[in-house]
Formats: structure tokens, sequence, C-alpha cells
């Protein structure tokens, strides 16, 4: 549905030369929520301009729906536009226009006729539960009412993507969440495929089926959800999956390991997926006579899949607890010995 | 006893309006969409053309740099072909034409930089064209502050029709210089001054009202 290759950005101002993309390559496939998480600077903003070319690559080509985005005419360009809705962390609407004005404004540039607009923008405001505000102006609403509206908009012509520019960075937690909620229903019904680009690892963690991580430019790590939270790789990647997967060992506990005579180990198990149904753990306790004791356990659910992270002290004979550590490494379990 | 009549101050009253009046739509006529153009030809703007904006701006410039007093000096040659005369009533709303189209221009264009740049980023995300996002978005979201530009200008105007006064040109202000101070006749000075007031008052007025109610509906 969107792939971008290879592209480049350089913004020339005023003699300094800043390279906002350097060589980025992405697939969203039909379908798909697709985060992109960095810090600010990382290029995220210019790179989910690309997919509707408010930004042009310096090199590189954007492909949308099929079409090459730089071989389009402008007229070509706008009607591929309207495939693509947008919404904004500041929301951008018309301050002068109602509500139901604002949702209808794709509608009326595209001369859709009144009747029609008038039936389409009632049912978009039912869809984001707004049908009261209908004749509000949007400085009398909140933060979450203006992105709902937003959102409206942004669906008036059925586009076939949306793309999330920081959606829900001016959010309450709780709002944010209730904004994730309707994206979610977006792709589910409507199939549209969402493009998100945040700083916050919470919005991949709710929505998101796919995730790449930005620097400096470039995207250093990318895939499944479930495969870059359970091994995340580079460095920023592990901090911002740490911001909500809490996999450290605290210290406390570290302080009361005590391992000299060999006699017990302390160990940091993942469980990614099926694994994390099975009774993995009590298998290899019992079959070599171990004693484990649990000091830390985190679950975390992605996308239907769960990922858990446990801690845990085995006690036994110094082959026991061998074997139990290679019986679980065996069954695909992530173990980690933890020393102090 | 002063040295005019009642109605011949009506007959000034008129006059002024009259000038005030097809100055300002003329000027306006051309003002808004030369303010327009320069929004949108700036770097940075939605049709961005370097040649256009700054052969526009520097005209702009240099009118603007001339007093109205000199301007309807300076160009009374032009006066004179386009009414065929430099003296009246018609010959003052030609210099008053050219010299506030640029100021209507200069405001207009700092009224539609106020606009939300990310409304503007917005509009382009729809795949509106570059005359919808000037009629949907552009004007829409800077009425308010454009009635405040007109009304700005309306002012400006009246200040200048007085001068207009200096060449025949009727009005409140030929009443006030050739009765006023040339008869020196405190009386119709006072008068005159009164009446200028009132008129600022109540186009400052009128142009807040609107203007509040443009954001507001």
């Amino acid at each position: 549905m969107i792939e971008l290759q290879n592209i480049q950005k350089v913004f020339n101002r005023k003699d300094v030369v800043v390279e906002a993309l350097k060589g980025v390559s992405l697939t969203v496939d039909k379908g798909d929520i697709f985060g992109v998480i960095g810090f600010s600077g990382a290029g995220k903003s210019t790179l989910i301009r690309m997919v509707n070319y408010l930004e042009r690559p310096t090199s590189g080509e954007v492909i949308v729906d099929n079409k090459n985005l730089g071989k389009l005419t402008s007229k070509e360009l706008r009607d591929v536009r309207k495939q693509i809705g947008m919404i904004f962390q500041n929301f951008n609407l018309l301050e002068s226009k109602t509500v139901f004005e604002n949702v209808a404004i794709p509608l009326i540039l595209n001369h859709t006729p009144k009747n029609e607009i008038e039936s389409r923008v009632k049912e978009l405001l039912e869809f984001v539960d707004l049908e009261n505000k209908s004749k509000a102006y949007p400085d009398e609403l909140s933060g979450g009412q203006k992105q709902r509206v937003g959102i409206a908009r942004a669906l008036a012509t059925n586009p076939l993507i949306l793309l999330c520019d920081e959606a829900t960075s001016a959010l309450d937690p709780q709002t944010t969440d209730s904004i994730l909620q309707l994206l979610k229903k977006i792709n589910k019904e409507y199939n549209i495929t969402i493009l998100i680009i945040t700083h916050e690892m919470n919005v991949i963690r709710e929505v998101c089926n796919k995730v790449a991580v930005m620097e400096n430019g470039k995207i250093i790590e990318q895939g499944d959800l479930i495969d870059v939270f359970g091994n995340p790789k580079e460095e920023t990647t592990k901090n911002f999956v740490r911001t909500v997967v809490h996999d450290e060992v605290p210290q406390i506990i570290l302080n009361e390991i005590n391992n000299e005579d060999g006699k017990s180990k302390v160990l940091k198990l993942k469980f990614i997926g099926e694994n994390s149904k099975k009774a993995i753990l009590a298998e290899a306790c019992s079959k070599f006579n171990i004693q484990p004791n649990i000091l830390f356990a985190n679950v975390t659910e992605l996308q239907g899949n769960i990922l858990g992270h446990l801690i845990v002290e085995l006690k036994g004979e110094k082959e026991d607890i061998e074997k139990a550590h290679e019986f679980m490494r065996d069954r695909n379990v992530g173990t980690e010995e933890v020393v102090k | 006893m002063m040295t005019i009549t009642g109605p011949q101050i009506i007959k000034a009253i008129i006059e002024t309006l009259q000038m005030v009046s097809i100055s300002l739509a003329t000027g306006a006529l051309f003002g808004i969409p030369l303010g327009i153009l320069l929004v949108i030809t700036k770097n940075g703007g939605i049709v961005k053309n370097k040649a256009v904006f700054s052969v526009l701006n520097n005209i702009i410039n240099i009118v603007r740099s001339l007093p109205f007093i000199i301007l309807l000096v300076a160009i009374v040659p032009f006066t004179r072909f386009v009414v065929g005369t430099s003296i009246g009533t018609r010959a003052a709303i030609v210099p008053l034409i050219v010299y506030i189209i640029p100021y209507i221009a200069r405001l207009v264009e700092n009224s539609l930089l106020e606009v939300n740049s990310g409304i503007i980023e917005a509009a382009e995300a729809m795949g509106a064209t570059t005359i919808q996002i000037i009629w949907h978005f552009l004007l829409p979201e800077a009425l308010g502050s454009l009635i405040l530009t007109l009304t700005t200008a309306t002012i400006g105007l009246i200040g200048a029709t007085a001068m207009a006064g200096t060449v025949g040109g009727g009005g409140i202000g030929d009443v006030a210089i050739s009765y006023g101070y040339q008869r020196f006749d405190t009386g119709v000075i006072v008068i005159t001054v009164l009446i200028l007031i009132i008129f600022v008052q109540v186009i400052q007025s009128l142009g807040n009202i609107l203007a509040r109610k443009a954001r507001r509906h």
C-alpha cells in the first residue's frame, strides 16, 4: 500500500544543509497499523510527509497504492491525496467554522452534492461520537474532541490510508487511549491502512502490528511488533521498549542474590507468544528437582501476543540447575543469567 | 456667525463619503488580490515565486514611502489622463486609490500571514487546489482580521481625503482648510473636527462589531 524506497531528504536553509532522511526504505501493507517511533529530530515528521508528498524526496521513490508519486501531474497528485487522510498533533481545524463545516470541507472541495454532504457528515460525527457537537466551534471542544473532528474530517472522502502525525502527543493518557481505540476501530471497520508516527511507545504497544524505530534520519530497526518488543537489538530500541515493558532487575533483588556455593542461579527468562502459555518452567523444575523462587514477573500483551518477563532463582544441585537451564533454552525461552 | 451654511456642510459630508467609499471599494478590489498574491508567492507560500513576489513587494514599498500629500501632486499628469482634470472630487479619487491599494495589500498580507500554517498544510493534504486553499481556508480563517484591516484602511482614507481638500477635492477637509483655516473661522474647525471624530468612531465600532461577528458567527 505504501512503499518508500531509499528516500533521502536534504533541506538547504541559509547555507545550513540538514540531512533529514538518509536513505529510508519502508513497506506498509494493506490493513497494517504501522508505527514509526523516534525522538524529536529523528526525521519522523519528514518521513510521514513523504507519503502524501507534502515533502518531496531529494532522491528515492514514493509508491502509494501502486502509483509513483514523483511521476504524477499535480492534478493526479491531488487525487491521490484525497485517498490519504491525515490527522495532526495540533488538529489543524478551521477555527472560523463549526464542527459540521470542518468535517464537510473535503466533501465541498470534491463538489459533493449538498444532501450527500449532510448525510455523510452526520454519519461520520456519529462514528466519532460527536453527533451532538455538530454546531460547536473548535475552541469550545476539548483536545480529544478536536482530534475526533480531525479524524472525521480525514475519513470524509473514504481514504485508503490514514496518516497520524503525533496525533495523540497533545492529549492526556486517558484521551490518548480513547483516540487509539478509535483508530483501531477505523482500521477494522473500514479496513484503512494506518501509518502512525509518535515518540510514545505506549501508542505503538496499544495499536500497531508493525513498528520501525528511527534515529538520525535512518530506520535502525523494524519488524513485527512482537519481534521488536521481544528482541530489541539497538540501544535506542531497547530504551523505547523499556518505557513500556519492564524487564529490569530491581536493585534490591540483585542485592539478595547469593550463589557462591553454586547451588542457586538467578535467571532472567523471556517468554514470547506460544511459550508463554506452556508450563515450561514448572516442567523443568519437576524434571530436574529444582526449587524455583520467583523474584519478579511482568506480562505485556501485544496485539494478541503475550510477552512475559520472569526473574527466577533456581535452587538445587549445580548439575541439575545447568540441565534445567538448558531444557528451557532448548524450548526457545530466552534465558540470561543475572549476576550482581 | 459662521462663514458657511448647513447645506454646505452636508454637501461636504457627502463628498467625503463618496471619496472614501469609491476609493475603498476600488482599492479593496485590487489591494486584496495583491495581498493574497504576496502571501502565496512568498518564500514558503503555496505557489512560491521569487520574481513575482519581489517585483510586487518593491512596487508596494515605493508607493508606500510617499506621503499622500506628495503623491497627490506627483501623479497629477496621471490623474489628468484618467479623469481629464486634476481638480475636484473626481480628481481626488484617483490619487486616493493609488494611495490605498498598496496600503490594503500590505495589511491583507499581514492578516493572511497570521493564519496557522498547519491549516494550510491540512488543506494541501486534502488535495485542495490553490484557489480552494485561498477561498475555503485562507480567507475564512482571516476574515475577522481582514475586516479590521479594512477598517484601518478606511480610517486612513478619511485622513487622506482631508488632504485631498488642498487640490479642491471637496469634502470635510476642504471645508476645514478653506473656511476654517484660511478664513480664521474657529467654529468651522471645531465642527469639522467633530464630524471627523464621529466618522472615525462609527467606522471603528462598526469594524469591531463585524470582526467579532466574523470570528464568532
